[in-house]
């Protein structure tokens, strides 16, 4: 019994401290996370040289294997309209498009995207003219704080290229992967409704 | 942890030698991999990729049945018409797992080769499954966890795909270095007593290439249900496929597989015992369901999971009588 309890014991503590460690670890760069202070030449770093296609041009870079493309994004390329949230692939704030369709960009390694068409957030209007989906996202308000909004969109449109006459209930499983701190979702989906008309007409 | 490297072989061939010769780490979609190197639970030096090996990509359906190339996604599965026709249950199961976006990267074979999910295992632990000396759900924070097949390690099987096969009495083809070789999705799966480090007969170098479903016979039906604790994305807490070949209402042929509750998708042997030979009444649904976790035994947190289980299987049976 005694043993028994302080096996309990042990266990709830380690599991605090283990969330603790958890970061500790990740700041050494296991897999380097958007945020984390870019080490140039960890010792056994493996660099490649990659092109990635990116909103239509051509990006070459020396990266670190361990790299992820949402990294690459923000932290080497400067596109920061793809935001890290819980860079681990429950969040949504990351979705890229990637050859048509919304994947998490930290799930992805940039050694694995050279020869992907990706589209981020940034890549999605012509010029100054805003794409329907984002246009219809700005006159519905379907935000409050925006940090889901990058993710939001590009989910939004990888279903209207699939499905461009979506059910409210394809609408909410369409973005069932895009989470909202804010509770935003009655307007987003109105929002992404207003889109589909917009396009149709 | 040092770097990896990062490989893209075009053949199998090459692919064994880079995992056996080079101790290589197998990745798919790459979603369950990138989070296990995430969470510093692997610390791979190189990483060989199966994109551009040919002809896993492939998904057929031919006499026998629907042939499914290991790379094929959860997507494609969700959304392939000759699946919503005659498989509906595979659709139906991969609908239900986790999000869009990981829908469209992982896939099946990735699926069914994925590490638990038991957050010990995930956290900083040196527990069973990762050679140390004991498993911290037994006595820990267990709500999670296993209530049938457990011990020494009381994971549950996190895969939805898995249970849904299991039901439709796939197999997996695997190849490896020395051969190849088909087996039943239900001994493709390893208990924790077999061996506590893994959680499928996969050797190191053993690649699973294919899925192969049987056709279903034109009476068979199906349901597949998943309660999760939440109706966003979830792990399931308690899943059930169910099977069944009835003739003039009488249960000729019946396969119940759950989710959530076993360290491997559990097929509930003694409820299918229970169907046998009988119509679908609410007292043969009981019993079903009674059989179902008549072996469960329940860690200190866990116990809800039995009602769920029964009930589930009870509420998933109704919807085929
Ligand atoms: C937020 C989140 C929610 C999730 N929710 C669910 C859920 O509700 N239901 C569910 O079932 N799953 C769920 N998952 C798990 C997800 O389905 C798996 O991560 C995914 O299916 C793995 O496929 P992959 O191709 O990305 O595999 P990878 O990550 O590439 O590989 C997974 C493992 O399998 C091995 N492997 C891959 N392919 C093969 C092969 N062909 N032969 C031998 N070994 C192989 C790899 O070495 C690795 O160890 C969730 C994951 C996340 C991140
Ligand atoms: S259930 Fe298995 S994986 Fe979880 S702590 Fe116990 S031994 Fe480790
Ligand atoms: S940051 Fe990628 S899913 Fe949350
Ligand atoms: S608007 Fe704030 S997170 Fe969605």
């Amino acid at each position: 019994m005694d043993e028994k309890r302080k096996r309990l014991t042990i266990s709830r503590r380690d599991f605090l401290k283990g969330g603790a460690i958890g970061t500790a670890a990740l700041s050494s760069g296991l897999l380097l996370r958007s945020g984390v202070e870019a080490q140039s030449a960890p010792p056994g770093a493996k660099i490649s040289r990659i092109t990635l296609k990116i909103n239509g041009a051509a990006h070459t870079l020396e990266a670190d294997n361990r790299w992820t493309l949402l990294y690459i994004l923000r932290d080497q390329l400067g596109l920061t309209g793809a935001k890290q949230g819980c860079d681990g692939g429950q969040c949504g704030a990351c979705t890229v498009l990637i050859d048509g369709k919304p994947l998490y960009a930290c799930m992805v390694l940039g050694i694995a995207a050279p020869g992907k068409e990706i589209l981020t957030i940034e890549g999605l209007a012509k010029g100054e003219e805003l794409h329907p989906v984002q246009q219809a996202f700005v006159e519905e308000m379907g935000y409050q704080c925006a940090f889901c909004t990058p993710g939001m969109i590009l989910s939004a449109k990888g279903l209207l290229d699939r499905n461009p006459k979506p059910s409210e209930t394809d609408i909410r499983q369409g973005l069932a992967g895009n989470l909202c701190r804010c509770a935003a979702y009655p307007k987003i989906i109105r929002a992404v409704t207003a889109a589909a008309k917009r396009i149709a007409s | 942890m040092e770097g990896f490297v990062y490989s893209q072989p075009g053949t199998l061939r090459e692919a064994f030698s880079l995992l056996t010769n080079k101790k290589g780490k197998l990745v798919a979609g790459g979603t369950d991999l990138l989070g296990e190197i995430q969470d510093g639970i692997i610390a791979p030096g190189l990483l060989v990729s199966l994109e551009r090996i040919q002809g896993l990509k492939t998904m057929r359906e031919e006499k026998n049945g629907l042939r499914i190339g290991a790379l094929v996604t959860l997507a494609e599965l969700e959304s392939d018409k000759i699946v919503a026709e005659h498989y509906p249950l595979l659709a139906a199961a991969a609908g239900e797992v986790a999000t869009p976006q990981l829908r469209a990267q992982a896939t099946i074979g990735g699926n069914l080769c994925q590490r638990p999910r038991c957050w010990y295992y995930r956290g900083d632990f040196n527990c069973l499954k990762k050679g140390g000396a004991v498993c911290y759900a037994e006595d820990g924070e267990n709500q999670y966890h296993a209530i049938l097949g457990g011990g020494p390690c009381h994971i549950v099987h996190p895969s939805d795909m898995a249970v849904a096969l299991l039901a439709m009495g796939a197999s997996a083809r695997v190849v490896g270095p020395r051969g190849e070789k088909t087996v039943p999705l239900e001994k493709f799966f390893v208990l924790p007593q077999v061996d506590v480090k893994r959680e499928t007969i996969l050797a190191p170098g053993e690649i699973l290439v294919e899925i192969r479903v049987p056709k279903p016979l034109p009476e068979a039906r199906w349901v597949f249900r998943k309660m999760r604790e939440r109706g966003a994305w979830d792990f399931a807490l308690v899943s059930v496929a169910a099977y069944a070949v009835t003739k003039d209402k009488v249960i000729q042929e019946a396969r119940i597989v759950l989710g959530g509750v076993a360290p491997i998708p559990w097929r509930a042997v003694r409820a299918e015992q229970a169907l046998k030979g009988k119509t679908l009444t609410g007292p043969v649904m009981r019993l079903a369901g009674e059989a179902t976790v008549t072996d469960a035994r329940p860690l200190s947190q866990n116990e809800y999971k039995i009602r769920l289980a029964r009930n589930l299987v009870r509420q998933v049976l109704a919807t085929l009588a």
